[in-house]
């Protein structure tokens, strides 16, 4: 996959993300009464949009399938839980950089474990670091065990005593996600076009051919491993201030299995797709669920049919959509 | 170090898998500027010499001399960034990428490090002239925006030595360049392997006896692992030994 993105995809995207950032202002007007349960909602599939996004940089760009990526996520969460007093506000300016530097230091020492792997085996390796993190936080005392841990007060935002944002608000919450999201996204687009990203994606393609061109792929798959990790441990701090409760399942392979269906259904290697897959899968979710008791059989067929007729994932429909178009001969 | 007359050269060079003696204690040398082919039937050990050569694979025994500095097991990224090229007998490319881009990426290796996070690669002006240079230099100057899977073979065999040639190589090893092209196809990849003769130190390893007398001012015969032979080009022809071993066989289909 190029780093190139065709100009009509790149305007429906834009459009799309207009769409979603007006969602406070036209959806009080179409849901009224739901508003503020699916504001909460969106804020919510935001956030595993991230998580999906920084699945990617491994999956659909360095080819490093990981089934424990969900453990960095709930380990970003959980340093929220532990870094709160435990009835006051802990400081943003303190927890998040906590946060991003734990999981940051942990993803550093897995990638390095790990990265020596490929294939079935990285996906084994990943998947075992995984539970151990979700097996640590389940069976240790630390933060209240099997029980998960309540984050009584949000974090304050503040400056020299005066608040900036204020994260009870689900209105301010859910621009602060926003804003995490496209940040994130921009990161990882810079990233992917820098040499640095080049390199990541030419692993993806061929990694014995970018060691004979006289690259350590190593290392550059430990990089990508280390800053895939961190995003994961941003979204799961995120996903804590939200919910105000941490629990071992952030952690477990079912929460990353989660995930990488986002990150196959929506597009491999395209960074938007995942975001994509990510609103698909939850909000599929949502409606089935209201629809019938048996939600997980409408869930499976589709996501069945989405595998089957877009093998690119949603993503490379809409790519091929809008290169068809304006290619020349 | 002693005055070697040869840029790269092995000594003794061994490696073993198993009970099977792939390549058995060879001792080539390479001069600079001189176009020397390594030629042998099928299983010669051919191939496992050129993986010795480039850090493919860890020798298990000998030396391997690059500008008198022995660099025998020092891993592939660290050889090739010393100035030995090499390419693949299986075509060996980043069929997603553009053939310009498969280039840039090659090119980019010789940057001190490649870990670089905020500028993007596109605005190194040097990492794409060098590109431009070794595309052109390829005869690929006009596919350069086309996508490296969705050309020719023979396109796909002429990026392989772009690919080569971007990195700025010193001494280019070619693993069967002519490897399953087509009469047309080949011609003007001996072509362009003749004009490379004169610019860089040649090694190539080939099956191709028209092309390796066209290209090659030296030879080297390998049979069942060992140097049978090395020298100048008519030394070889005329040898009696190489003409039993290889050359006269009438057996070899090519």
């Amino acid at each position: 996959m190029t780093s190139h993105i065709p100009k009509r995809l790149a305007i429906l995207l834009l459009v799309l993300l207009l769409v979603l950032a007006s969602f406070p202002l036209w959806g009080k007007l179409v849901f009224a009464a739901k508003f503020t349960f699916l504001l909460q909602k969106v804020t919510g599939i935001m956030i595993l949009a991230l998580l999906a996004m920084s699945l990617d940089l491994l999956v659909g760009s360095a080819g490093l399938v990981s089934l424990g990526h969900a453990a960095f996520f709930g380990l970003g969460g959980y340093m929220l839980a532990l870094a709160s007093p435990q009835y006051d506000a802990a400081s943003l300016w303190v927890a998040l950089p906590a946060a991003l530097a734990v999981t940051a230091a942990a993803s550093l020492v897995v990638g390095f474990l790990s990265i020596r792997t490929s294939g079935i085996y990285f996906i084994m390796v990943t998947l075992a670091f995984g539970q151990m993190g979700y097996f640590f936080f389940n069976d240790s005392k630390l933060a209240g065990g099997s029980d998960g841990a309540t984050i009584y007060v949000k974090p304050t935002v503040a400056a020299f005593g005066v608040t900036l944002i204020d994260l009870d608000s689900k209105l301010s919450f859910f621009y602060v996600v926003l804003g995490a999201l496209v940040a994130s996204y921009a990161l990882l687009r810079m990233l992917l076009a820098s040499p640095f990203g080049r390199v990541v994606s030419a692993i993806g393609v061929n990694e014995s051919r970018v060691q004979g061109l006289g690259f350590n792929p190593m290392l550059y798959k430990l990089v990508a491993f280390t800053i895939a990790g961190t995003l994961a441990g941003l979204a799961g701090f995120l996903a804590a201030t939200q919910y105000g409760y941490v629990n071992p399942a952030m952690l477990g392979w079912h929460q990353s299995g989660h995930v990488l269906v986002m990150v196959i259904l929506g597009g491999m290697g395209t960074l938007f797709g995942p975001v994509l897959g990510a609103f698909i899968l939850e909000l599929a979710h949502h409606l089935f669920e209201s629809l019938t008791d048996h939600w997980l059989l409408p869930m499976g067929a589709m996501i069945i049919a989405i595998v089957l007729l877009l093998p690119k994932g949603v993503a490379g429909l809409l790519i091929k959509w809008t290169t068809e178009k304006e290619d020349g001969p | 170090m002693t005055a070697s007359p040869f840029i790269l050269e092995t000594r003794g060079l061994t490696k073993a898998f198993g009970g099977l003696v792939a390549v058995n204690a060879v001792s080539i040398g390479f001069k600079e500027r001189e176009a020397h082919a390594i030629i042998g039937p099928n299983g010669a050990g051919k191939s496992t010499f050129v993986n010795l050569l480039t850090g493919h694979l860890p020798p298990s025994g000998g030396e391997v001399l690059f500008k008198g500095a022995n660099i025998a097991g020092l891993a592939a990224h660290k050889v090739t960034r010393l100035g030995i090229g090499r390419s693949y007998q299986k075509t060996n490319i980043f069929p997603s990428f553009s053939c310009f881009e498969n280039c840039r990426l090659a090119a980019q290796s010789r940057l001190a490090s490649s870990m670089r996070f905020f500028k993007p690669a596109r605005s190194y002006r040097a990492v794409s002239e060098q590109a431009e240079a070794a595309l052109t230099a390829a005869g690929l100057a006009a596919r350069s925006g086309r996508i490296a899977g969705a050309m020719s073979y023979g396109e796909q065999r002429q990026l392989e030595i772009a690919m080569v040639l971007a990195t700025a190589p010193d001494v280019l090893v070619l693993d069967e360049p002519l490897a399953g092209m087509g009469k047309e196809e080949s011609e003007l990849m001996v072509a362009l392997l003749k004009d490379l003769a004169r610019r860089y130190t040649l090694i190539l390893i080939e099956h191709d006896m028209d092309a390796v007398f066209a290209i090659a001012q030296v030879l080297s015969v390998m049979v069942n692992g060992t140097l049978l032979e090395s020298g100048p080009l008519d030394q070889i022809r005329a040898s009696k030994a190489v003409q039993d071993a290889y050359l006269g066989d009438g057996a070899e289909a090519y």
